[in-house]
């Protein structure tokens, strides 16, 4: 930690949201009513203007040393010292994904900001959600740039706190209570995982810090290395049973199947908190967790595969739920997941360093790309909602002729996440397909017919609010949103058109050396064909209000049914938690503590209550009886005084 | 003539004790439960006087005990006494198993 | 620093509570009171830095010894350590808070805030204490306040709580004092029999002694910080005792017996600590799985912070029964942290109960929109109990599983397992309480017109959330106050124990 580093500034990006948040959490109910958003929106600026120096300065300026990225440790701070050579340290670390994590979330969370100021104007609790929001910025932007690998658990906690009282947020509304405890408890579950996993890998690397944890689990001479592999439980060597349980938490956090049923929940809360943390950021941690702990899972290919296969499941799954939703938001939702899944087998089918390591780029590079056309189509969605005050695409038609800025803003977002040059989606997606391609031909089978699916659901959603009907009668009389609103979707379909043509693969890659990537037409023409054909298929079914849906959707008959019941995962989990647990575990607890531990206690004191009042008796308040105890007791003695001076 | 021995003088003590015993368990009027408690005194008594003059002829300890025994007596009998009349009193009554107030 | 001043001071006033008239007079006198302990205990922490900042090694320091009671060689000795500031700190911190959320209490003020003062006597009186008579004297001491505390003051089934805690808690005295005597009848200096812990601590007393009384002394304080099976005196106590009693009972009256677990039972008896660890974490673990799944059936608040208190203190047993030195410094964090914390916690359902009148969670419902300062302090205290991050019960849960995974031992790690898993069941019930009664939509409309938290509350709860982010924002500063006192619990643990 020197104190000449030229970092130290970084520091401020993640406090100054912390500092808004004191601000606004303490004071915001009385002293900054009206003017929280705007407290909040200029902080977010000094933030994302220092993370983008922050960028600058390291991909450009100082950043390398021969040719490389180097991981710059900018503070370190001891925080809990549990052993000499076990802390929980509080530091900075700048690696390639790092800094782009950085410049993504306050980036898109100053979007958010400023789509907020409009979007929940007039809103009672206005401080207090600008508060929250900014808990949020604060804890994402500590996650990516932990260096301990508590230190990422402790934020991991804090981010699933925000995100727990922003979905809470219309708190009088049961649905919303429900949907914050959902998520909060199936993501803790997982973090479950995650805690054991880092006490498994902290525990044979002898080390929190994520540099010597990741150098000492990757060099196959270090004894800590050997300890690892070969140790084992139930068949797995522990290494891959710890790095299962950190993806576990990761899957949790990312909404991966088995875990995701928070997520389409989650969209109770206001759209663009939705936006920023069920969409951009914080569902991309798990995706994030991954990446810094690479050079680890490279070591263990069975790890890898359960990475590879949950991602490329969950991709497969979400989509084909995503076609028969009705619910905008949670369409999105179901998108999010599927495109996380891309991520997510992305870095399962990639290994380190070279050519080898375009998965992991490509990863990125769509964590990147994904940040801005999602965001942009929840703003949207969200600008829509403030329309006609509906989630249901159902209330919705038509919405092009008085709303030109979102309609434009979405299609382009659409045309991104489908995968169409020149949208930045294509290039991240090809780039994913291409490492598919090379390592797992399965998996690039489904990823395509997935991203086929993708253009397919994405524009029929399109066309079910912007075409299909007339304008709806519910839509509110004031046309297209407030400026405040439009700004930011301006600025992110900008930034979904053109960010497929930053340079990520020079940049950001998993051994910090640039990667040479270019677009191959051959193996583009299928992919982009594809999603045409989906685009082609939403088209001829949704473009206008027909019966062709209802047709289709009939004749898949039970398949229908059981995808839009989203295969029934909700139900399963509801019966596991309130049948099994509450009634198999929870309940029988309760009664053996009141019944026979507590019963045990109970019955104690009332065999002492039953002695006593069988010989309470004895207490007759006679006269002549006490004198008869009295002499028999003198008897007593006198023959046991006899008997024992006689022997 | 036979000498009258300590045996002798124990057989009446121990008698008069327990006939005093049998009054005090038997007996409900709390005067005769006096007088037995008396009886038992005395035969106390008559053991001190006994062993004195049969065992420690050339001691007084034993008279000096009966004495004291029959000081207390009195105190004792006056003290009961005192306690039977408030009983009456406050029971018209001095049978001992009218005042059993004073149980569990 | 003279430490008897932190006794000295709750009794004189306790003392002149005695000669106050009228609820003003009482309380304003129990507030400079108890302000003027805490200020002590800020004091004795300032100075205790300084001194060890000096160099001083010693373990224990400002250490007062006078002879008592000569024939049994009974002294007056106190002394602290880093656990012992630390508990004094908590202790200080819990009385202030349950004086000021006492503010309005009516009926029988005057007797009321005597006894919640003669409590605290007991409480700084233990936890000052080296010599194991005085310890135990003081251990009584702080027992029979609350009987009649919940007896008199309380609510629902009074007279049944009050009789259980008081025989449950003197039964624990009771083998308390079985062990304490093995202890004192096993020790010669200098030819005589000794009370005095330094003096024992550097004896080696036989395996075999240690075996034969270890039980007595660990079960005894294992029931005041709710061993299972010992624990069901807590639900009942904990939710018939008025809202101070509460605070006062899970906040310092639990830890009394953690402490004594640590300061008597292991670490004067380290072999016997080693011997009946297996039992000792499998209790632990027992009590925190089955405490959090018991907490979850729970409808009543205050039932559900008690089995919830049973939950978290098995983090404390079980951080002992772990004996690494992260594990039993955990152990000591989750005593203050929970006591800071439970306090929080009952003195917002106390002042919910007190508007409302109910403490069903089904019949409460969206109190955020008409008391939103009380909501907020009960979800942060909902909050600091599942181990958030930023609050104190994440650092010292973390460290009760870090140390426990310092023990290598395959079935030690199971448990270790377990216990986090209770985090998970910890959410759902702290959720489930939470979304239920201070969120949704209003259950019932005689709730819109309720006042929210007054400037004494405000305060009280204020004290408790300094304390509880202090220690969660930044830990170091108490891990350096515990550690050198753990770390001469763990040295023993060398000297005598060979652990596997």
């Amino acid at each position: 930690m020197s104190h000449m580093n030229p970092y130290v500034y970084i520091a401020f990006i993640p406090l100054l949201p912390l500092f808004v948040f004191l601000l606004l959490g303490l004071f915001g109910r009385r002293y900054f009513k009206t003017s929280s958003g705007t407290t909040g929106t200029i902080s977010l600026l000094v933030t994302a203007a220092l993370s983008i120096y922050a960028a600058y300065q390291y991909f450009f300026v100082s950043g390398k040393t021969d040719g490389v990225y180097q991981k710059i440790i900018a503070m370190k701070y001891t925080w809990l010292q549990f052993s000499p050579n076990v802390s929980i340290d509080m530091g900075i670390i700048l690696d390639p994904i790092s800094v782009m994590m950085i410049v993504v979330v306050s980036f898109v969370s100053l979007m958010v900001h400023i789509f907020s100021l409009g979007y929940m104007k007039g809103e009672e609790r206005f401080a207090t959600y600008f508060a929250f929001l900014s808990l949020f910025t604060f804890s994402m932007l500590g996650l990516v740039l932990s260096s301990n690998i508590f230190q990422i658990y402790i934020f991991w906690e804090l981010v699933g706190v925000s995100s727990y009282l922003l979905i809470g947020f219309y708190f009088e509304k049961p649905s919303a209570v429900a949907a914050s405890k959902k998520a909060f408890i199936v993501t803790r579950f997982a973090d479950l995982g995650f805690l054991v996993g880092i006490l498994i890998l902290a525990f044979y690397s002898g080390t929190l810090d994520f540099g010597v944890l990741i150098s000492r689990l990757t060099s196959l001479q270090s004894p800590e290395f050997l300890a690892i592999t070969s140790a084992s439980f139930m068949g797995a060597s522990m290494l891959t049973w710890g790095l299962v349980l950190v993806f576990i938490g990761g899957a949790g956090k990312s909404a991966m199947f088995p875990l995701h049923v928070w997520l389409p929940d989650a969209m109770e809360g206001p759209t663009p908190v939705s936006a920023l943390i069920h969409a951009a950021t914080m569902v991309v941690a798990g995706v994030f967790l991954v990446a810094r702990l690479f050079p680890v899972f490279c070591f263990d290919p069975s790890a890898l595969q359960v990475v590879t296969y949950t991602g490329v499941f969950s991709a497969l799954i979400a989509a084909v739920i995503a076609c028969t939703q009705t619910d905008i938001k949670r369409i999105l939702a179901f998108s999010t997941m599927s495109q996380i899944g891309f991520m997510m087998f992305a870095l399962g089918v990639s290994q380190y360093g070279g050519e080898q390591g375009l998965g992991y780029m490509a990863s990125m590079f769509h964590l990147f790309t994904h940040a801005f056309f999602k965001s942009l189509l929840f703003l949207c969605a969200g600008a829509v909602i403030h329309l006609v005050h509906s989630n249901n695409m159902k209330d919705m038609g038509g919405l092009r002729k008085i709303m030109p800025v979102t309609h434009i803003s979405f299609l382009i977002a659409c045309l991104a996440i489908s995968g169409i040059p020149p949208f930045s989606g294509f290039f991240s997606k090809e780039d994913i397909l291409l490492a598919a391609y090379h390592s797992n031909k399965l998996v690039y089978a489904i990823a395509v017919f997935t991203s086929a699916l993708t253009a397919f659901y994405m524009f029929r959603l399109y066309y079910a609010i912007f075409w299909s009907k007339g304008v709806p009668s519910s839509a509110a009389p004031h046309g297209e949103a407030a400026m405040s609103m439009k700004i930011p979707l301006v600025i992110l379909a900008v930034c979904s058109l053109l960010g497929g043509f930053v340079p990520i693969a020079s940049w950001v890659t998993s051994d910090g050396l640039p990667l040479h990537t270019g677009i191959d037409m051959a193996f583009s023409a299928l992919p982009v064909l594809l999603a045409l054909g989906g685009i082609t298929l939403a088209t001829y079914l949704y473009k206008s209000e027909n019966d062709r849906p209802e047709k289709i959707a009939s004749s898949l008959g039970s398949f229908y049914k059981l995808v839009y019941h989203k295969f029934y995962i909700d139900e399963v989990y509801l019966f596991i938690t309130k049948k099994i647990i509450f009634n198999c575990i929870g309940a029988p607890a309760a009664w053996i503590d009141k019944h026979i531990v507590d019963g045990f206690m109970n019955l104690l004191a009332s065999v002492t209550e039953k002695i006593s009042y069988l010989i309470k008796g004895m207490q007759s308040g006679k006269l002549q009886n006490y004198a008869l105890y009295f002499f028999c007791g003198i008897v007593g003695l006198a023959v046991l005084f006899i008997y024992i001076t006689h022997n | 003539m036979h000498p009258i021995t300590l045996t002798h003088i124990l057989f009446v003590s121990t008698a008069l004790f327990f006939i005093g015993m049998f009054g005090l368990f038997t007996r409900r009027n709390m005067i005769t439960l006096l007088m037995a408690v008396e009886l038992i005194l005395n035969s106390v008594n008559i053991n001190f006087v006994a062993f004195n003059k049969y065992l420690y002829p050339g001691k007084l300890d034993g008279v000096f005990f009966a004495i004291f025994i029959i000081t207390i007596a009195a105190a004792e009998a006056a003290v009961a006494i005192a306690i039977i009349i408030n009983l009456f009193r406050s029971h018209h009554s001095i049978d001992v198993e009218d005042a059993s107030e004073m149980k569990y | 620093m003279n430490l008897s001043l932190l006794i000295i001071l709750p009794t004189l006033t306790a003392i002149s509570v005695l000669f106050c008239k009228g609820l003003k007079q009482v309380r304003t006198v129990s507030l400079i009171g108890a302000s003027a302990q805490f200020l002590s205990s800020v004091g004795l922490l300032m100075v205790y830095w300084k001194e060890r900042a000096a160099g001083n090694g010693s373990q224990f320091l400002f250490e007062t010894n006078i002879s008592w009671f000569a024939p049994l060689n009974i002294h007056y000795h106190v002394g602290v350590d880093g656990i012992s500031v630390a508990m004094i700190l908590l202790t200080a911190f819990v009385v202030i808070a349950g004086v000021l959320v006492s503010w309005t209490q009516e009926t029988l003020n005057k007797e009321f805030f005597f006894l919640l003062l003669l409590l605290s006597v007991g409480a700084y009186g233990y936890f000052l204490s080296l010599d194991l008579f005085t310890l135990f004297f003081f251990l009584e001491v702080a027992v029979i306040p609350k009987y009649l505390l919940i007896g008199i003051w309380g609510s629902g089934k009074k007279e049944y709580s009050a009789m259980k805690l008081a025989l449950m808690l003197m039964a624990g005295s009771a083998l308390v004092f079985v062990g304490l005597m093995g202890l004192y009848f096993n020790t010669h200096v200098n030819g005589v029999h000794s009370f005095d812990m330094v003096e024992i601590s550097k004896l080696h007393i036989d395996p075999e002694i240690q075996n034969l009384f270890f039980p007595f002394a660990f079960v005894g304080f294992g029931i005041f910080t709710a061993l299972f099976p010992f624990h069901t005196w807590v639900p009942d106590g904990h939710s018939s005792a008025p809202t101070a009693a509460s605070m006062f009972l899970a906040g310092i009256s639990m830890k009394l017996g953690g402490y004594g677990c640590l300061r008597v039972a292991t670490y004067l008896m380290p072999d016997a600590a080693h011997y009946y660890a297996p039992v000792i974490i499998l209790l632990a673990t027992i009590a925190i799985i089955y405490g959090a799944f018991a907490t979850m059936m729970q409808k009543d608040l205050k039932y559900i912070n008690a089995y919830s208190s049973v939950s978290h203190c098995g983090f404390v047993l079980l951080g002992i029964g772990m004996l690494t030195q992260t594990s039993i410094n955990g152990a000591v964090l989750q005593m203050v942290s929970h006591g800071l914390m439970t306090a929080l916690f009952f003195a917002a359902i106390g002042m919910i109960y007190s508007r409302t009148h109910t403490r069903m969670v089904q019949h409460l419902g969206g109190l955020l929109k008409v008391m939103p300062f009380i909501s907020t302090i009960f979800v942060i205290a909902g909050l600091c109990s599942l181990g958030l991050p930023g609050f104190s019960g994440f650092v010292a849960e973390v460290t009760v599983f870090v140390g426990s995974w310092q023990n290598p031992d395959q079935w030690y790690r199971l448990a270790t397992i377990l216990a986090c898993a209770s985090i998970v069941v910890t959410a759902v019930y702290i959720l489930r309480a939470a979304g239920r009664s201070v969120m949704g939509p209003i259950t019932d409309s005689h709730f819109n017109g309720l006042a929210d938290a007054s400037w004494s509350e405000k305060l009280a709860a204020g004290i408790l959330i300094t304390g509880i982010v202090a220690i969660g924002v930044a830990p170091f500063w108490i891990y350096q106050l515990i550690g050198p006192g753990t770390e001469f619990i763990v040295q023993h643990f060398g000297k005598f124990v060979t652990l596997k």
